[in-house]
């Protein structure tokens, strides 16, 4: 099994990301510079790492979402390669337009940083088939930029499609329908704000995110 | 050419600095403020000499990075 985690100018979760997916799959894990314009051969996922690319300027995301990785990170998804972003990997998936809708200031302005309960909203995705019969998982959110937006028409869709993967218990950031995470319609590109790649061992508080990468890499 | 862009959030989407201001003003006595809106001015200098391509050109820069009209509205101003 064979994975990349995506290095962007700012990403600050990326070397948590490597040992997470290392650690709860034992997955190579190769680092992938932004400015690459090409991904190994046969990457089984693809992770789109937190933090804070190009110092969040402009938008959070958007200039990570023009590197010139993303144009072969935009082919393997499309090819249907499991591709995971998470916090700013999930702003910079919807400013590359992979996933819809894009993330607001949070509701109440502050920077939000603790373990969150969320709704397994959706147990039948490649990335939570490990979750079946779990309703409830913990793991931390960290961010200023979470609080998901999308037009009504979208969130609608989105939550007939069975798009919507996760969901807050307790809105941490007033996300729209309290939605944490997302997959795209094809359902091999997920977004979402919690760290899995902070809850991949029970030291850490929590091992549920340890199930995602295993869900991630079993569906390939 | 010199190029002013404006960006703003779109009506009906949450402006949370926007709310911010307009409390803090409220709180210095401006009582009759509202509708507070908290948005970005994005200036620079273009070759073009028409300002109609420049137009053209810089809302072709807006849709594909200086906005994300999934959220905000942009307004171009050429001279």
């Amino acid at each position: 099994m064979k994975a990349a985690v995506i290095v962007f100018p700012g990403s600050n979760c990326d070397r948590d990301c490597k040992v997470a997916v290392e650690r709860s799959t034992g997955a190579t894990v190769d680092m992938i510079w932004h400015g690459d314009t090409a991904l190994p051969g046969g990457l089984d996922l693809i992770v789109l790492p937190g933090g804070f690319s190009y110092g969040d300027y402009l938008r959070c995301g958007a200039m990570a979402a023009l590197s010139p990785v993303m144009a072969a990170v935009k082919a393997a998804a499309d090819r249907g390669v499991a591709t995971v972003g998470i916090c700013n990997g999930f702003q910079i998936l919807c400013e590359a337009g992979l996933l819809p809708g894009a993330l607001l200031r949070n509701e109440r302005l502050k920077y939000v940083c603790k373990p969150v309960a969320l709704e397994v909203s959706n147990a039948q995705t490649r990335f939570t088939a490990a979750y079946q019969g779990r309703r409830e998982v913990m793991m931390t959110v960290g961010n200023g930029d979470g609080n998901f937006f999308a037009d009504d028409a979208t969130l609608d869709r989105i939550e007939g499609e069975g798009q919507v993967v996760f969901r807050y218990l307790d809105n941490p950031n007033g996300s729209a329908r309290d939605i944490a995470g997302i997959v795209n319609a094809a359902g091999n590109v997920l977004g979402m704000m919690p760290h899995p790649d902070r809850a991949f061992e029970e030291d850490l508080g929590s091992a549920d995110g340890a199930l995602l990468f295993q869900s991630a890499l079993a569906s390939a | 050419m010199k190029a002013t862009v404006h960006v703003f959030l779109k009506p009906g989407v949450l402006d949370v600095q926007g709310k911010a201001v307009e409390n803090a003003l409220h709180g210095l006595g401006w009582a009759d403020v509202k509708d507070v809106r908290v948005g970005r001015v994005i200036t620079f200098d273009l070759a073009a000499t028409d300002t109609a391509a420049a137009e053209a050109e810089v809302k072709a820069m807006c849709d594909k990075l200086l906005a994300n009209t999934v959220i905000e509205s942009y307004r171009v101003e050429i001279a």
